[in-house]
């Protein structure tokens, strides 16, 4: 058998340099953006604007890596109220999507199916769509230009692919121990918390990667719309309000840019065999 | 089993919760967008009911130019990311070395802040100082410098490369996993009649993944749909339109020109073609599911 499939995955000379190339041109395409930026971000402000293009920098140095601390004013600031802003959304998407999970995952009641596609089709609206209501709402409560402008809304539409996720990785841990449990004279809550929890943590733990990472790199409309104001921007808004400025110093835009990915970065190497699998299976909404 | 009331109960306790809070920031609002859509809601305080004058109002404007733009826009987006993303999946099923490396190479542009992507190819877009006005013009493939968000039909096709370049992360990895629960026998089989390696991928993996596809493509078709960012940090939705789909419409009727009624009206309209969507991307996940169980 393990004869037999190492067979059939050798490869021939040429199909190996074919699929190297193609390989090689298809991740010339997903890295190309992130190049030039590392690129821009070496070359002194000087020789950016340079013609004919050169695509590699005469001079380059890590000077604009020093800059822009003091020339990207608040960055620092917009660091911090990324993470601050992802990591309140996601206790309090946990904290709402863990017992809901539970309820699907390991009780049968009736109307489960129905409600579940119903926190799935949540996933079908952009914030953009609903815009105008949570603006009036928003502005009603009072909370435009608050952290909790971009925190209340982008929990709303992370909880659904969250409770997709956690309620198919709680339906495979076996029925037998909560019967065990429930034979025992154990409560529904006990079990829940001593019983289930401690065995749902791996997906617990994925979910709130997903989430994270959900909340620190997709959600851009909310935090563009209802706050202005400079000190609570998150790091995407924070950029974006530099980079429509009239003089732009591209090569601290980058450089500030590659800081602010950095954690995102280090975060795919360190968890990248969780990722894969969460990203995945939270696609699937059937 | 014991206590299946109490079960029942304790599952309602536990659904509260999410069930109120989805029902306070989508639900309401959803509902607020039909009634708002009937009014001419703006920043003043009082609010007049108008009925239908909306949305005749926007089928007086270019509104019919801008669907159909968001159509095109749309599926282009979305056949060049099942295209190169299934591609790509491909590739990195190959057992060379290395591929462990390639697939987690992938990934970026999905996982880092979707803004700064943007940016950098903002950056790449650039006449002048740009990667790829540049290697045009180095090649000879063009005279001088090409600002692509400077004119209509290359702003068009810029926006949706970004699009595509943020979506084949997420299309690769779940077609690269589609490809993996092939059945393996079903590839020694033909290997052992002597299949070669293309006729096995036209022949058992492309068709096997077929429902995959059409899966992916669905979920594929309502994000797109929705892009937002892309458009807005380019062009928004410029220059002279050429780039403005319905979500850019709304959003600039709304919250540029804070006209609320007008822009709940296209929420509306878009509504209805994300519901339209929906029903078929249910339809077609059933289908596909009652054959391959039978």
């Amino acid at each position: 058998m393990m004869k037999k499939n190492a067979m059939i995955d050798r490869y021939r000379w040429w199909e190996v340099v074919l699929l190297y190339l193609g390989i090689a041109l298809f991740l010339f395409f997903i890295l190309a953006p992130f190049i030039e930026g590392f690129l821009v971000s070496l070359k002194p402000l000087g020789l950016l604007f340079s013609t004919p293009y050169k695509f590699i920098p005469e001079n380059g140095s890590f000077r604009a890596y020093v800059t822009m601390w003091e020339s990207v004013p608040g960055f620092a600031r917009y660091i911090f109220n990324s993470f601050f802003i992802s990591t309140v959304i996601t206790l309090a998407v946990l904290i709402l999507v863990v017992p809901a999970s539970y309820a699907f995952a390991r009780i049968k009641f009736k109307g489960a199916g129905s409600l579940l596609g119903g926190f799935l089709a949540v996933n079908m609206f952009s914030g953009a769509v609903l815009l105008i209501p949570l603006f009036r709402l928003m502005r009603s409560y009072g909370l435009l230009n608050t952290y909790w402008s971009m925190i209340v809304p982008g929990v709303a539409f992370l909880i659904p692919t969250a409770i997709w996720l956690l309620s198919t990785y709680m339906k495979r841990i076996p029925r037998e121990l909560d019967e065990a449990a429930y034979v025992d004279g154990a409560g529904h809550f006990y079990i829940l918390r001593r019983v289930i929890l401690p065995l749902a943590m791996p997906g617990i733990i994925v979910v709130a990667i997903t989430t994270f990472i959900g909340a620190y790199a997709q959600q851009f409309i909310f935090a563009l719309t209802f706050n202005s104001k400079t000190e609570f921007m998150p790091l995407p808004i924070g950029l974006f309000a530099y980079f429509g400025r009239q003089e732009v110093i591209w090569n601290e835009l980058m450089a500030a840019s590659f800081v602010g990915i950095a954690p995102a970065m280090i975060l795919i190497f360190a968890l990248q065999r969780y990722l894969v699998a969460g990203l995945t299976a939270g696609a699937v909404k059937q | 089993m014991p206590g299946q009331k109490s079960a029942v109960l304790f599952a309602w306790i536990l659904l509260v919760p999410a069930l109120l809070y989805v029902a306070a920031i989508v639900a309401y609002p959803l509902v607020d967008t039909f009634h708002l859509s009937f009014t001419d809601a703006s920043l003043r305080k009082t609010t007049n009911w108008v009925g239908w004058k909306n949305y005749q109002k926007i089928f007086d404007t270019e509104f019919a130019e801008i669907i159909g733009r968001t159509f095109v826009w749309t599926f282009l987006s979305v056949s060049l990311k099942m295209i190169i993303g299934t591609g790509g999946a491909v590739l990195l099923n190959a057992a060379l070395p290395g591929r462990a490396v390639f697939r987690i190479l992938t990934m970026p542009p999905w996982i880092v802040p979707m803004a700064i992507g943007i940016f950098m190819w903002g950056w790449m877009y650039n006449g002048q100082f740009g990667m790829i006005s540049g290697l045009l013009q180095r090649f000879g493939l063009s005279d001088g410098p090409v600002a692509f968000l400077a004119y209509g039909s290359t702003a068009f096709w810029a926006t949706i490369i970004t699009d595509v370049w943020i979506g084949v992360p997420m299309v690769t990895m779940y077609m690269l996993a589609a490809i993996q629960s092939v059945p393996v026998d079903l590839h020694e089989a033909a290997w052992t009649d002597g299949a070669s390696r293309f006729y096995r991928l036209r022949r058992i993996t492309l068709p096997m993944i077929f429902p995959a596809a059409i899966t992916m493509s669905m979920i594929s078709l309502i994000s797109t749909f929705n892009s937002f960012d892309i458009i807005w940090i380019l062009t928004q939705g410029g220059p002279s339109g050429s780039t403005t789909t319905m979500i850019i419409d709304t959003y600039s009727t709304a919250i540029g020109s804070k006209k609320f009624g007008e822009g709940a009206a296209r929420a509306v309209v878009i509504c209805l073609f994300l519901s339209a969507f929906a029903i078929l991307y249910f339809q077609a996940v059933t289908k596909l599911s009652r054959r391959m169980t039978t």
